[in-house]
């Protein structure tokens, strides 16, 4: 036995193939090509198949990791499908935009002395040689019980919550407020990081299964949720998301050139923007690009705008780069594409030309202080240390708070101080009977997986409320 | 989809009606509110007010005016075809109360906006005066229904070739002279409205304003829409569209207007070309 594990741990962690950093600088395509049959069983034999997985445990949705991995390096992909279905109905969505390193790989035994098992990466493979391979069977449903959920809102936590609760054989209609759904996976995402047409297949593969969709409703203002109840669904679980984008609030802010991360994505992503004027909604193409905020969603910003053919892209964040928010993947990956790192700097004020176009920025050197309530150190401006940088494009990317559409149209959901509905975190339970929330408009904005994981619990709990009762 | 069942062309074919089956936005949708409208899988997600709703029908008007790409292809639409996506009904409806004297003042296509809000105020029990302007007779939209909705009305022509000679603001001086006036409603292009604001700024008199600023969402996502309104940033899709036209920063909103400018010129150009000049 012993024997066998120091043998398994000279295959070394098998490589993703990406598109050269120089070429996909400036292209949508995506940037990893995915694993070969060949590299995938490789990669998979490296798993120890522990008895108790730690990965399992750092999961948020609780895929059963070793047993399809198993599969895979048996080659039996088909069998790793069902394998990751049983837990997650997203796995091509998950294998690209899952924090791998602080969840199942970052508790990988193997990645105590060596490089951790590539489970993403292979939970990507798997998903992608199951949407192009024929013979694949959906996951059985259960009888249909002759009850009816609305779920508002396409994004992650959404539709798990729709795959979970089809499976057990309800009837659910996913409500969207845009006119095409997957929510943050769609206008949010980029391309180049996530195709939308692997978003489309997996709603599509819901779609199969009996899901009904139904878009440009905004729940709230075409309908109330009391009226779906009135409609005859017996349950209506709420995630629609963090949806209001927070500001800089400094001076200059509305002038021309400024966008919200949302607007700037949404344009680009959803709306199409990169391929003006094929497409018709136009997006500024800034040569000076400054973007605000370290996270996932202001490193998508700034490789959107590399791409859109900015000459010089850089990111502006307060603190230092051991406090930025974004998955190590997409940073190295915006620092292979040139993104520049202003660290310890923060905004002033804006400045514009006669037009109100943005041209100039003025900023300020931080310095970092006593820790906050966050933990993380407080940063404290330099006194002197101004400077004014170039400009013609920027995007604040420093967060969002949430969408009060839905939530004021009902006054017994109860909200948090900060507008976030109150939600039991065990289950998503509400405080109004019959409805449920999670995701962003629980916890505030978070990542992919942990809204998957909310609406994985909601789903448990709303199936035990149709069978028992609340 | 979102079948158009009736259209007529207004002022020359500049302004165009639109009246769409749209039954559940039809149900809710209140004076002040708008609709987004996306034409086909291709088109850019376009704000406009809703004119009128047919609860009975199942039907919303909409009524645009044809000045770039998106309202080009629009016009195109024929009774029988369909816009792929609406959505609404968005924004805060007008608050609609029994005030006592009204003046409801529009201009060019803000008059569609207008007439609804100026119903509305009518039937709460107020005397309702209405004004309406544009650059010449030939522009003038929805004339008669305006007059029907109203107890006093008049038409200003910028060129004098139909009703009064000059622009709204001049009949409203006259009005505010010689009435108590207990709110103004203003919708029209942005200088219209912060002229009328300065206007009645001067007799006190409360003024609202519809704002139609460029959006994509149209509910609170992206922040595009944002306006200075008494010096914090509003967002006209969830905040408004109708704001206190004392505290509205139209200067700003007529500069966040022009972001597109030269996309917009080329693709308006490029779609005229393809549909032959029209």
């Amino acid at each position: 036995m012993a024997e066998n594990i120091v043998k398994k741990e000279k295959v070394a962690r098998q490589p993703m193939p990406e598109q050269e950093a120089a070429v996909r600088r400036r292209n949508f395509e995506e940037v990893p090509l995915g694993y070969s049959k060949e590299t995938a069983m490789l990669e998979a034999g490296r798993c120890l198949q522990c008895k108790n997985p730690a990965c399992v445990t750092g999961c948020p949705v609780g895929v059963n990791i070793p047993g399809f991995i198993k599969e895979v390096s048996a080659g039996n992909f088909n069998e790793a499908i069902k394998v990751i279905w049983g837990k997650n109905s997203l796995p091509a969505v998950c294998g690209r935009v899952c924090p791998q390193e602080i969840q199942c790989e970052g508790n990988c035994v193997v990645g105590k002395k060596d490089k951790p098992v590539a489970i993403g990466n292979l939970e990507r493979f798997v998903a992608d040689t199951a949407r192009t391979s024929s013979g694949v069977e959906l996951p059985a449903k259960a009888a249909p019980t002759g009850k009816k959920v609305a779920v508002v809102g396409s994004g992650p936590s959404g539709l798990t919550v729709a795959g979970d609760l089809l499976l057990k054989g309800h009837d659910v209609t996913l409500f969207e407020a845009f006119h095409k759904t997957g929510g943050v996976l769609v206008y949010g995402i980029p391309e180049f990081r996530l195709p939308k047409s692997i978003v489309a297949s997996e709603v599509a593969m819901l779609e199969n299964m009996g899901l009904k969709i139904e878009c440009n409703m905004v729940i709230g203002a075409i309908v109330s949720v009391d009226e779906l109840f009135a409609e005859g669904y017996d349950a209506v679980y709420i995630g629609v998301g963090a949806g209001l984008p927070k500001f800089l609030n400094v001076p200059g802010e509305d002038l021309i050139g400024i966008y919200s991360a949302n607007e700037y994505l949404t344009r680009a992503n959803l709306m199409k923007g990169y391929l003006f004027p094929k497409y018709d909604t136009p997006i500024i193409k800034g040569k000076n690009v400054v973007v605000f905020g370290a996270g996932n969603v202001a490193m998508d910003s700034a490789r959107t705008a590399m791409r859109l053919g900015a000459d010089k892209v850089r990111i502006v964040y307060r603190r230092s780069r051991e406090e930025m928010p974004a998955r190590a993947a997409e940073i190295h990956h915006a620092e292979e594409e040139g993104i520049e790192f202003y660290l310890l700097t923060a905004p002033v004020r804006f400045i514009g030309d006669e037009n109100g176009r943005l041209v100039q920025l003025e900023g300020l050197k931080m310095d970092l202080g006593e820790p906050d309530a966050s933990g993380r150190r407080r940063p404290v401006p330099i006194k002197g240390s101004e400077f004014i940088m170039d400009c013609d494009l920027a995007v604040v990317s420093v967060g969002a708070g949430p969408n009060p559409l839905l939530t004021q149209s009902d006054k017994q959901i109860a909200l948090n101080k900060w507008g976030y509905i109150s939600a039991d975190p065990e289950t998503g339970k509400t405080t109004k009977k019959g409805v449920w929330a999670g995701g962003d408009i629980v916890t505030g904005s978070a990542t992919v997986i942990l809204a998957m994981g909310a609406g994985r619990k909601a789903a448990d709990s709303i199936h035990n409320y149709l069978t028992w009762g609340w | 989809m979102f079948k158009i069942v009736k259209r007529e062309e207004m002022a020359q074919g500049t302004v165009i009606m639109n009246e769409i089956e749209a039954p559940k936005i039809a149900a809710k949708a209140k004076p002040g509110q708008f609709v987004i409208v996306k034409a086909n899988e291709t088109g850019e997600r376009i704000p406009l007010t809703i004119s009128d709703r047919d609860p009975v029908k199942g039907t919303i008007t909409i009524i645009y005016m044809v000045v770039g790409k998106s309202t080009g292809l629009f016009k195109t639409f024929q009774v029988g075809d369909a816009f792929q996506d609406v959505i609404g009904p968005l924004g805060k409806a007008t608050h609609i109360e029994k005030l006592g004297n009204v003046v409801c003042v529009g201009g060019g296509t803000g008059v569609a906006v207008l007439y609804p809000i100026t119903r509305g105020f009518k039937e709460a029990g107020n005397k309702v005066i209405g004004i309406i302007g544009a650059r010449n007779k030939d522009l003038l939209i929805l004339e008669d229904k305006m007059r029907a909705a109203t107890d006093e009305f008049q038409v200003c022509t910028d060129d004098g070739s139909y009703g009064r000679k000059g622009f709204v603001t001049d009949a409203l001086k006259e009005v505010l002279e010689a009435n108590k006036i207990d709110l103004v409603v203003a919708i029209g292009p942005v200088p219209m409205m912060k002229f009328v604001s300065l206007l009645t700024k001067k007799y006190n008199v409360r003024t609202l304003v519809s704002l139609n600023p460029i959006m994509i969402d149209g509910t609170g996502m992206c922040g595009g829409c944002r306006v200075v309104v008494d010096g914090k940033t509003q967002f006209a899709c969830v905040d408004g569209p109708e704001f206190d036209g004392h505290q509205v920063d139209f200067d700003g909103l007529m500069k966040r207007l022009r972001a597109y400018e030269a996309d917009e010129k080329q693709a308006y150009h490029d779609h005229c070309t393809m549909f032959g000049g029209k």
